[in-house]
């Protein structure tokens, strides 16, 4: 039944990968020892916020990969459901785990940094809404994967599911805007980072993004090959058993 | 070597703590997902040469 | 496509069709949220609208699974999915059937269980109205859950973790709707943007409904 369209291009993928990966770990990997070194050992404090600056080199970055790893999914969704890459819908699979320990990163690491700053933990700000928000989404992907044995059956309904999600989640983060708004009226707390970020936390930062970009790229093109590897298993098995 | 923290101290370094940690565990995950993908294949692949 | 709707209300009607288990459920909740909370009738007057709507929404997730499941046992499904009706409207039906067993009676109920929650006088016509609005929207986007777990075995949980968080944006419209209407704050925004949540539903979701059955029944 397998056609040769389906075999060559995860083998494809396989050899051009292998070659790929040991760089992006490396770079990754050196790109994110510099950026938090530099970050945290050779910057100043922030004249208000003191020591706390040093979170940023892990709070922004990632929730930057902990929004794009959705992005990337949708898309990789949308490549599966339209051209049938087989590639695609294991790497939105891959990125599903990544994109939500990120997004635990952000939660925690923006908990840590309020406590301090706003004297709390936890407020019901629209940005932290909205990410406690897309980490219900990341579950409920996880979920319908870990739930449907077909893997065909899975690729298809999860694709579908993060593409309404996407709509969804968008319209959540434009929901929770108004919401919070209700509450109280343009009384924020959020800090706005683009802001107030100077050049001497703003270079070491750039690394630390670089970092967790590569690490994230490294990571799913890994989980990709892994799931890739899982069902060429499970293809040969059913085709040992069915002979 | 290390910079002084100040009164944020516990803060600043459990959020590298905690970023670390979950960081750590995603990139075992994903390695022992590997693992057992590449023993899986091999299993099928030398069951099917023998 | 009437006659698939009568039947599937006299199915929905008839004993152990989960038509009143769903009302029954969202009375013990709102009930339990006194219990909960304590009896101070000024802070739960303050959060009646919230609760209501959670409660509704809770009550509608309940009778979910049963949009398909019963039929998918039986092989009703399969028939409809090959009969000359087009599946988009075989779900619209499915989702219309639900809304009047499960939606239309919370519309009905909730301003009378929201006396025990002391909502406020002029809150129940807004409270009513979101809810019609509203409510559609969660028949709508519940089917769409219940295409997705078609067939699953702990289908169940899996079906709340997937539906509550797309019930997401809705809730925050209806529900504030409710509150503005109370505070007599213009409630014009966030009525719009609910009938519009409704409306874009009724328009999209049931054309993903049918792929995901599809998909399922291949």
């Amino acid at each position: 039944m397998m056609s040769l369209w389906e075999y060559a291009n995860p083998v494809k993928f396989l050899r051009l990968s292998s070659k790929v990966m040991p760089w992006a770990w490396g770079v990754g990997v050196s790109c994110l020892v510099i950026g938090l070194v530099w970050g945290f050992f050779f910057t100043p404090d922030d004249y208000r916020m003191g020591s706390t600056v040093k979170i940023i080199y892990l709070h922004v970055p990632s929730a930057l990969m902990a929004i794009n790893a959705w992005f990337m999914m949708l898309v990789a969704s949308l490549i599966w459901l339209i051209r049938r890459h087989h590639v695609s819908a294991l790497a939105a699979k891959a990125a599903a785990p990544v994109g939500i320990a990120m997004t635990l990163i952000a939660l925690i690491t923006g908990a840590i940094w309020g406590q301090p700053m706003w004297g709390t933990w936890w407020v019901w700000d629209p940005r932290l809404t909205s990410f406690l928000i897309l980490f219900l989404f990341y579950l409920g992907y996880l979920a319908l994967w870990a739930g449907i044995g077909n893997p065909d059956t899975a690729a298809d309904l999860t694709s579908i599911l993060c593409i309404v999600g996407s709509v969804f989640a968008v319209l959540s983060r434009y929901a929770v805007n108004f919401w919070s708004q209700g509450l109280h009226q343009g009384a924020s707390l959020s800090l706005d980072k683009e802001e107030n970020v100077a050049d001497v936390f703003y270079q070491p930062l750039l690394f630390s993004i670089a970092g967790f970009v590569l690490l994230f790229f490294a990571l799913v093109l890994l989980g990709t090959r892994s799931e890739i590897q899982l069902r060429r298993a499970r293809a040969l098995s059913l085709r040992g058993h069915t002979k | 070597m290390m910079p002084e923290l100040g009164k944020y101290a516990l803060s600043v370094l459990s959020a590298y703590g905690a970023t670390a940690l979950i960081l750590s565990a995603l990139v075992i995950y994903v390695l022992r997902r590997s693992a057992v993908a590449k023993a899986a294949l091999a299993a099928q692949e030398s069951s099917e040469d023998g | 496509m009437s006659a698939l709707l009568v039947r599937d209300l006299k199915l929905a009607i008839r004993a152990g069709g989960g038509f009143g288990l769903a009302l029954a459920f969202f009375l013990i909740v709102i009930v339990l949220v006194p219990l909960g909370v304590g009896p101070e009738m000024d802070i739960l007057s303050k959060i009646a609208s919230g609760v209501l709507w959670l409660g509704a929404l809770l009550a509608c997730l309940l009778s979910l699974d049963r949009i398909f499941a019963l039929d998918h046992e039986d092989g009703t499904l399969d028939l409809l999915v090959t009969s000359p009706l087009p599946l988009e409207a075989v779900i619209m039906t499915k989702a219309l059937a639900h809304w009047i067993t499960t939606g239309l009676p919370l519309v009905v109920v909730a301003p009378l269980v929201a006396v025990l929650l002391g909502l406020p006088s002029n809150g129940y016509v807004w409270l009513a109205i979101s809810l019609l609005l509203g409510s559609p929207a969660l028949s709508l986007i519940g089917t769409f859950g219940a295409a997705l777990t078609l067939g699953l075995k702990r289908g169940g949980l899996l079906l709340s973790v997937l539906v509550l968080p797309l019930y997401i944006p809705t809730m925050i419209f209806g529900s504030e709707v409710a509150r503005r209407g109370i505070e007599g704050a213009g409630v014009q925004t966030p009525l719009l943007l609910l009938a519009g949540i409704s409306f874009g539903t009724v328009a999209v979701l049931p054309f993903a409904s049918s792929a995901v059955l599809r998909i399922n029944l291949r």
